[in-house]
Formats: C-alpha cells, sequence, structure tokens
C-alpha cells in the first residue's frame, strides 16, 4: 500500500490553485536492478480531481513523469467554498488506485 | 512476479496491443477514460497527435512553458508546466522528443480549469520538449529545448 498524497487546495480571488504530491515508485520498466534484472514497470497511469462531484482535472501519465509526481492546476471556484473537498485519485498499471481529500482553505 | 503470472499480464497486454492495431477499439474514443496506449508508445510528436485521433500539430506562440528548466541538473526530475491562451483547449500534452517514448503526460482540461498545468518529468537526455495542446479540434504545439547534465532513465 502506497502512502497517502499530499493536497494543498487554496481559494484564491475566483480560483481555486490545487498543488498536490504523490509519493508513488513510476519505475519506468526500462531500469535494471544491481543483479542486471528489469525492474518491472509500475507507474501510474491515470489521475483524476474532482470537487463537489465535478470533475475539474483528470490526466493519464506515462512512465515518463518523475518519481513522487507533482501536479499544480486551478480551477475556477464557481460554487465551490472553503471548507469543500478536492477528491483526487489515481490508478497505476498494476491496478493499485489510491484517493485522497482536501479541503479548501483560504490562502494564506 | 512469478513465471505464471508473467506470462498472463503479458498476454493481456498483447492481446489489447492486437485489437488496438486491428482497430477493434477505436483509441481515440475510449481515450477519455482509458489509457491510451498508443499514444504512449511511439515516439515522435506527429505520431501522438495521430494517436490521439488529429492529423497534424501547428506550432502556436500562445502556449508558453512555465517553470522549465533551461537547464536540469538532474533529469529525473524536470520541473515542466505549460499555460495555453488558446481558446477552448481542450487538453494539454508534455512529450520529451528523445525520450524512449515521447508522451509523458496528458491532461484533459474541463470547462472551468485553466489551461495550466505543471508536473515533473524524467528526461533520458538534452532534448527538446513540447507542450501539446488540443484546442476547439485542433492541435497546436510550442517547443522549448532542456539541457540535461545528468540523464534521468536507465538510473
Amino acid at each position: 500500500m502506497s502512502d497517502p498524497m499530499r493536497i494543498r487546495a487554496q481559494l484564491m480571488g475566483d480560483k481555486v490553485d490545487v498543488r498536490v504530491l504523490v509519493a508513488h515508485e513510476m519505475e519506468t520498466g526500462l531500469r535494471k536492478d544491481a543483479d542486471g534484472k528489469i525492474v518491472p514497470a509500475n507507474y501510474i497511469q491515470s489521475v483524476t480531481a474532482t470537487c463537489n462531484g465535478k470533475t475539474v482535472l483528470s490526466a493519464q501519465w506515462g512512465p515518463a513523469v518523475s518519481k513522487n509526481p507533482t501536479l499544480a492546476f486551478k480551477f475556477a471556484a464557481a460554487g465551490a467554498k472553503i471548507g469543500d473537498k478536492v477528491i483526487v485519485s489515481w490508478v497505476d498499471n498494476k491496478g493499485d488506485k489510491r484517493s485522497d481529500e482536501a479541503a479548501i482553505t483560504a490562502a494564506s | 512476479m512469478n513465471r505464471r503470472e508473467a506470462l498472463k499480464t503479458s498476454g493481456g497486454t498483447i492481446a489489447l496491443a492486437l485489437a488496438v492495431s486491428a482497430g477493434l477499439v477505436n483509441s481515440s474514443a475510449v481515450s477519455a477514460q482509458a489509457w491510451n496506449k498508443t499514444a504512449f508508445e511511439v515516439k515522435s510528436l506527429n505520431d501522438v497527435v495521430k494517436a490521439m485521433g488529429g492529423t497534424a500539430a501547428t506550432e502556436s506562440k500562445d502556449i508558453s512553458f512555465v517553470n522549465a528548466p533551461d537547464i536540469a541538473e538532474n533529469g529525473a526530475v524536470v520541473p515542466v508546466g505549460a499555460t495555453s491562451k488558446i481558446p477552448k483547449t481542450e487538453s494539454i500534452s508534455i512529450l520529451v522528443e528523445k525520450n524512449p517514448n515521447a508522451l509523458s503526460a496528458s491532461f484533459m482540461i474541463p470547462e472551468g480549469t485553466e489551461p495550466t498545468v505543471s508536473t515533473r518529468v524524467k528526461m533520458g537526455q538534452t532534448s527538446n520538449i513540447y507542450a501539446l495542446v488540443k484546442a476547439d479540434g485542433k492541435y497546436f504545439y510550442a517547443v522549448k529545448e532542456v539541457k540535461v547534465t545528468l540523464g534521468g532513465c536507465g538510473g
């Protein structure tokens, strides 16, 4: 089981600024270990962020996304307010999945 | 993973690849949800555009890179962001020309979300990076060279 994502969602004017740090190995399947055996590929294939049931971003990733990837984007706050939850979930190529959420906070 | 499992997995992958190449699975139709395997396996900008269901991409000055470095000290972690000023931007993809497979990440931008995304990618060597934008059914791109002093593939 993987570690939780770190998610920050801040209300900035009429936009919500979301920053996500995902804990994932993101193995490409091209790397070899000390014995010369290929390390099997293990990377996130799809990421989805939702807020109040509406998808605000979805992404497809390949193995070339770095280890412990970050993701930053903004969406229009229409309807979303402080305290609403932003839910981010991912699925990797082995079928592992994880979903975490964070409440929208005021910009500091 | 034991041998039995490995065989099963690779069998499944081959079957899917065959289905896609035989046209049984329309890759552009399922791309909204399913992972676009073809797009992630091809090696050039034009092939990626084709795998996404387009024909060709034109260069655009309305796409710019945010916080992408000119020189990356460590190719394993290269911050790349792209922003598009083109109206009706539907998706932004990040490509690295000289990686084993060009496409790194593809972001679908629903209405209401700013056409700006940033993430971090791996780069095997100094290469051009592309930001490919799909807007109103057409494809546009911007290019930038990033020099890598330490490769990020192969450990």
